[in-house]
């Protein structure tokens, strides 16, 4: 069970503390967008072996969503940041690129 | 008014190896907006500053604790809350921020002594060694989502929603009962 | 016989008898026993039948490790089955019985699976009950249910009548096992100043260090684990704990420790298992090794033991096991059986040794004890039933075809080396390494498991690392690396007598025939042998998973824990490769099963879930109230009057709302503050429907859909001000809408100036229904509720009598009604008052059933009913709630589809039975042929079903393909069989279409 630190309250708390909600950086795409886009936005899911970015809610705790970098192998926290942002901050990638060199970089 | 209102659990109390009591009625109101930007009419009307991250700040009858960035939840006696929410109100006209009475969507419990630590470890998975007197930590208990108002050496306030105070009442009892004592925290 | 000795014992007190009774014959022993040592000293050597063949069995081990020594304890609501003797501290009247036999211990008529020599062999089920395939259910299973299984369940009756519990705990280092590595971990580390918790699985410190004689600076390991204890004692940054296991270790240093607190003092008036729940920076796990069996025709024979589990009891004890023992061995270390053995005057045979000589300092010991020692040879077969009788011997190098002597002896101390524990260090991924000398895989620090740092949080020491020697000096530096690695105190000095090297012997002899083959028993409590690895490796089953699956080996309740190595290796050399090219199995927690009670700790009986309760409920429940859980709240159904049926109840509470005046409790129904100056454009994005238009004092019906664009909720809005609206959800949705919309705010909007605050428990809702209800409300005084001064989908806020009041003209039953929102806090006594006021005007509350009739016969969906996550707002007819003007809102882009805009979709009707009867819940209409599944096609289905008291008949609602283009069509619903019911297809509202009643 993981443990992480809720950026917006700063508890570091168990899982339970905690409810997950998939990918984070999601686009959505709205009224006129394209089919493939809608479909990207709805259904198309990252499964990444490795460094990955999720979003999870402290829903026992201040009840703020934040983001998380996560290694889905090694279960390694590389970093939760607050989830008003489009993509990680400039600190936790290069956090991940010196622990994972052969990771390909947030896309 | 008062002679209407009824708390959740009226007199329901438990002595084990620490006490649990239903602490009664009890005023809140939930605050939210930039909590610098509304400390001055938040001290103004309840006489306590903005609290820093999960603390809490108490000004007479009155105390105000950290819920979140930009919530905090105001504790007064429960007449009183609907005129502060008033007078709040007036005070924020203008902001971006939201004021609502929320004393009867809680029960407010006490758990009392020096072993409560003790009695809330087993339902609650926090550290309580690191909380001491002026701290609040949301977490759950159990089943269910609970605020922890460290309000004494030897006392917190519990705060949970109105419907599932008999269920946190049952838990806090079974948790606290005589023979069960972990010997868990110093 | 297996007796007690007249002197010795370190664990017992012998001035402390203890009475129990084992298949209902008394028996006594001593304060400090296991039952399994209690059981030896009254002779009783056979304790059970195995699992397969029902062979008889005895004490094997004397730990955690047990297989054979299962028993049932208790009687009625404490009965357990499986339970290990050998771990069961004896107290005062405990009851033991034997299981797994039939008709009784010593006669069991099962124990003919045996004299089958092919039947149950590995794969056995599999093969076998395959054809013909009727005669599964009705001879096969029967047969295997009948002899599978160890103990049997309690009765369905019986009620746990013990507490468990849970507690969630924080450390700095977690050290588990409480022998000398333990201990010094445990001091090292907290030397250093961290925050340490040390756990011991049994009631005593120390582990095996005093049976075995180990010496700690020159003298007894006993001081030094005393003079440790104090210590550890002292220190206020430790807690030492027996009696709990390390059950598991998981993520981020997450353990779960399983504490036993009354198992051996029923009488204490507390829980009897306490979960721990432990989150520590560093595991420190110092759980010991594990003897191996050797592997020989007959290794199952009550009287056989691990020769370090014969020593324990007699040192632990003072038990004596027989009159004459054999020890059989690989390895130096089970002479110290011997020697223990004949320093206490029990006779020992012979050791016999399977290597080619035998020349370290114990067996030269054992020499000069006069000992007969015996090397290059093995056991051919134990001779004995229920019990050894003697022992045939042959060279170690030989097919076993015959003996070469026989010893008589009463029971045989086996010893095919040590395994380390590593299940703790296995169980959250780290990695084993075979060790080429001690011939056993042990932890390699380079692969631990890794934490949320990234960083290894498991450290092992002492026998569990590898070290089965000399182990407080490793222990020192993984407590001072676990610590925050300040130099502490040098550790003392422990030492043992010099030690040759082990030579394994995975089958004894090594080229034994197929006869004595399939008498060696790899997994005692699954019955495996040798020749059923075997026979899985002929049969390609070349993964160590694959094979365990097949064989079953490994897979009871001791988890493998004195087969796994041995079955590796016979499982490698089966297919000719190294033991670490085989590889292990997966380790998994927990260490030793534990009780569902502490699983479950304190959520059962009343606690099992949070039962919500609104500000009213102790008024229904003391008001006939037939309760109906919904989401978990509680409400009522339906009030029950003395001796009224349910559906009688339920057709009165209608025809009441509908010719006189009714209360619901409401309180359940979400109530959600949606605040600030973004707040219209948010709720435009939330609803389908245009929100922002609504004026203050309004309300207004919405729809929610979600971004497929399902209908996920509906509700009214009350707009309070310029800058506030009150979402009303579902009583289900409450939550969940809200935490929906602070997903959008946080997540996607987070630049729009709105605050959501749930605001669902802080009023009791009422609603006031009925032709009656406003000449009731009137009659509390107060603020106006007059059809000019509040009319129909307004609301307002005032005093009603003394009650603080908003007062919603919203109707879900069709009625005039007001829904009245007042303080929670206030909400009992509202009800109070509405009920005496109203009195005389035939009042009655009415519960959900009688609410769902009313808004059924009123064409009012149901999310839920109507809805299944599936249905979009233009299948309920509802396209009119669906704005045109907004360029956006949630679920708006969904709709576009094409199969969410095709016409033929199944769309909401009414359906009347032709007969007036109620249709059935969910029938499907059917019409003739069958769909590309040979299934019945069907073309629409039943959404609500209701008797109408109002109208006397059936009504329903459904979702049928064109339904609303097919008004008067008679279609064809399933019923129960070939049952088929004819309905009509008519306009959903069934009463008052122009809506006339509820704006009076």
């Amino acid at each position: 069970m993981l443990i992480l630190t809720c950026p917006c309250c700063g508890v570091t708390a168990e899982e339970t503390e905690f409810h997950a909600g998939g990918e984070a950086h999601l686009k959505r795409f709205g009224p006129g967008s394209a089919d493939a886009e809608y479909e990207a936005y709805m259904f198309n899911r990252k499964n990444p072996r490795g460094v990955h970015f999720e979003r999870w809610r402290h829903v026992y705790g201040c009840g703020k969503w934040f983001l998380a970098a996560r290694c889905t192998m090694a279960l390694e926290v590389f970093g939760t940041y607050p989830a008003q942002t489009h993509e990680p901050p400039a600190e936790i990638v290069a956090k991940i690129k010196s622990k994972r060199p052969e990771w390909e970089g947030f896309a | 008014m008062s002679d209407l209102a009824i708390s959740a659990l009226p007199g329901a109390e438990f002595e084990g190896f620490a006490t649990v009591a239903e602490a009664g009625l009890q005023g809140m109101i939930t605050l939210r907006g930039d909590l610098g930007a509304v400390a001055k009419a938040l001290s103004d009307v309840t006489g306590c500053n903005v609290p820093a991250t999960r603390k809490i700040t108490q000004s007479g009858a009155n105390a105000v604790a950290w819920m979140s960035p930009d919530e905090v939840l105001i504790l007064c006696p429960h007449d009183a809350a609907p005129a502060m929410e008033t007078r709040l109100r007036e005070a924020l006209a203008g902001a971006f921020a939201t004021v609502a009475t929320v004393s009867d969507a809680r029960a407010v419990f006490t758990v009392t002594g020096p072993a409560w630590r003790d009695a809330l470890a087993k339902l609650c998975p926090v550290d309580f060694s690191t909380l001491g007197a002026g701290d609040i930590r949301r977490t759950r208990a159990a089943q269910v989502a609970a605020a922890i108002l460290v309000t004494g050496p030897d006392e917190v306030r519990l705060i949970c929603f109105r419907s599932v105070a008999q269920y946190m009442f049952d838990i806090l009892s079974s948790a606290a009962s005589t023979g069960s004592e972990p010997a868990l925290y110093p | 016989m297996s007796h007690r000795l007249p002197n010795g014992g370190r664990l017992i007190q012998r001035g402390t008898p203890r009475k129990f009774t084992f298949n209902g014959k008394p028996m006594s022993g001593f304060a400090g026993d296991t039952l399994a040592a209690a059981l030896l000293a009254n002779d009783q050597m056979l304790l059970g039948r195995s699992f397969k063949y029902h062979r008889p069995r005895g004490v094997v081990a004397s730990g955690a490790e047990e297989p054979n020594a299962l028993v049932e304890l208790g009687t009625g609501d404490r009965f357990e089955p499986n339970q290990r003797a050998t771990t069961t501290e004896l107290f005062d009247g405990l009851t033991a019985a034997s299981q797994n036999h039939w008709p009784s211990l010593n006669f069991d008529l099962l124990s003919l699976n045996s004299l089958v020599p092919q039947f149950l062999t590995a794969g056995f089920y599999y093969k076998t009950f395959i054809q013909p395939r009727a005669f599964w259910k009705h001879v096969y299973e029967p047969i295997i249910r009948r002899s599978a299984g160890l103990g049997k369940a309690p009765s369905d009756k019986a009620r746990d009548p013990d507490r468990y519990e849970q507690i969630y705990a924080f450390c700095d280092v977690l050290v588990i096992g409480g022998g000398i590595a333990g201990l010094q971990a445990a001091l090292s580390a907290a030397q250093s100043g961290v925050k340490v918790v040390l756990w011991e699985q049994t009631a005593h410190w120390g582990g095996r260090a005093p049976v075995d004689g180990v010496e700690i600076d020159g003298n007894p390991a006993e001081d030094w684990i005393k003079t440790t204890l104090q210590t550890l004692d002292s220190m206020p940054n430790v807690q030492i704990r027996t009696r709990c296991m390390g059950a598991g270790v998981y993520d981020h240093g997450y353990v779960l420790g399983y504490e036993r607190i009354t198992d051996h003092a029923p009488q204490l008036d507390a829980p009897r298992h306490r979960l721990w729940r432990m989150r520590a920076g560093k595991i420190i796990t110092a759980t010991g090794a594990i003897e191996r069996p050797l592997s020989f025709a007959g290794n199952d024979v009550p009287g056989v033991m691990l020769a370090s589990a014969m020593r324990d009891y007699l040192v632990n004890y003072a038990i004596a096991p027989g009159a004459q023992i054999v020890v059989v061995t690989n390895n130096d270390d089970a002479y110290r059986t011997a020697i223990a053995a004949r320093k206490a005057g029990i006779g020992v045979a012979a050791v016999v040794d399977a290597r080619a000589e035998a020349n370290g300092a114990l067996p030269a010991q054992a020499r000069e004890l006069g000992i007969r020692v015996l090397t290059g040879k093995g056991v051919r077969k134990v001779k004995g039933g229920k019990r050894v009788t003697g022992v045939e011997l042959c060279r170690i190098e030989s097919k076993g075809n015959a003996h070469s002597e026989v010893l008589d002896c009463d029971a045989i101390a086996m010893s095919g080396g040590w395994s380390p524990v590593v299940h703790l260090w296995s169980h959250c991924g780290g990695k084993l390494i075979w060790d080429e000398s001690g011939h056993f895989f042990r932890p390699d620090p380079a692969r631990a498991p890794l934490g949320a740092d990234g960083a290894g949080f498991v450290l092992t020491c002492g026998a569990a690392h590898g070290d089965l020697v000399a182990v407080l000096a490793g222990a020192h530096a993984a407590g001072q690396s676990a610590g925050n690695a300040t130099a502490t105190p040098a550790p003392a000095t422990d030492s043992l007598p010099e030690e040759a090297a082990l030579e394994p012997v995975w089958i004894m002899p090594r080229a034994a025939d197929y006869d004595l083959r399939m008498k060696m028993w790899l997994d005692f409590q699954n019955d495996v042998k040798v020749s059923d690895v075997q026979l899985a490796a002929r049969e390609g089953y070349h993964s160590v998973e694959h094979t365990k699956r097949y064989t079953t080996l490994g897979m009871a309740t001791d988890q493998g824990k004195l087969s796994n190595i041995n079955g590796l290796a016979v499982l490698s050399d089966a297919l000719g490769q190294p033991i670490p090219a085989t590889g292990t199995t997966t380790f998994r927690p927990p260490y030793t099963p534990i009780s569902l009670g502490a699983i479950a700790g304190e959520a059962r009986g009343a606690a099992f879930q949070p039962l919500r309760k609104s500000p009213i409920h102790d008024w229904h429940d003391a008001n006939g109230a037939d309760w109906e859980p919904v989401g978990q709240w509680r409400r009522p159904y339906t009030y029950l009057r003395a001796g009224e049926k349910r559906d009688d109840a339920v057709n009165r509470e209608v025809k009441n709302a509908r010719e006189n005046v009714a209360l619901l409790d409401a309180s359940t129904l979400g109530k959600i503050l949606v605040s600030g100056p973004d707040a219209g454009r948010f709720l435009d994005m939330l609803y389908t429907n245009m929100m922002s238009s609504l004026k203050p004092g309004k309300c207004r019906y919405g729809l929610m859909c979600n971004e497929n664009g399902f209908l996920m909720d509906d509700g009214v809005v009350a707009r309070i001000d310029e800058q506030s609206f009150l979402v009303h959800t579902t009583s289900g949705g409450a939550d969940r809408i809200h935490a929906w919309m602070e997903d959008w705010l946080q997540c996607e909007w987070w630049d729009w100036k709105v605050h959501t605050v749930n605001l669902t428990e802080q009023f009791a809702q009422v609603a006031v229904v009925g032709p009656k209800a406003r000449q009731l409300l009137e009659r509390l005084g107060g603020m106006g509720l007059s059809r000019e001064t509040l009319p129909f989908m307004e609301w307002a806020e005032g005093k009603l009598g003394e009650f603080d009041a908003r007062v919603f003209r919203i109707s879900f039953s069709g009625e005039l009604s007001f829904e009245i929102a007042v303080p929670a806090s206030q909400g009992r006594a509202f009800w109070d008052k509405l009920m005496t006021e109203g009195a005389d005007m035939g009042i009655m509350p009415y519960g959900t059933e009688a609410l769902h009739i009313l808004r059924a016969e009123k064409g009012f969906i149901m999310i839920g009913d109507e809805t299944d996550g599936t249905v979009i707002p233009q299948d309920l007819g509802l396209n009119w709630a669906i704005s045109k003007k907004k360029d956006d809102f949630l679920g708006k882009r969904g709709m576009e589809r094409e199969a969410i805009v095709n016409p033929a979709r199944w769309k909401l009707v009414g359906l009347e039975t032709l007969d007036g009867s109620v249709l059935p819940h969910g029938a499907l209409a059917v019409v003739p042929g069958l769909n590309a599944n040979k299934q019945a096609r069907t073309e629409g289905r039943v959404t609500s079903t209701y008797y109408s008291a109002t109208l006397g008949r059936g009504i329903a609602m459904g979702l049928v393909e064109r339904g609303p283009e097919r008004m008067g069509e008679e279609i064809t619903f399933a019923g129960k069989g070939d049952k088929r019911i004819k309905a009509r297809i008519v306009d959903p509202v069934f009463y008052d279409k122009e809506g006339a009643k509820q704006n009076v």
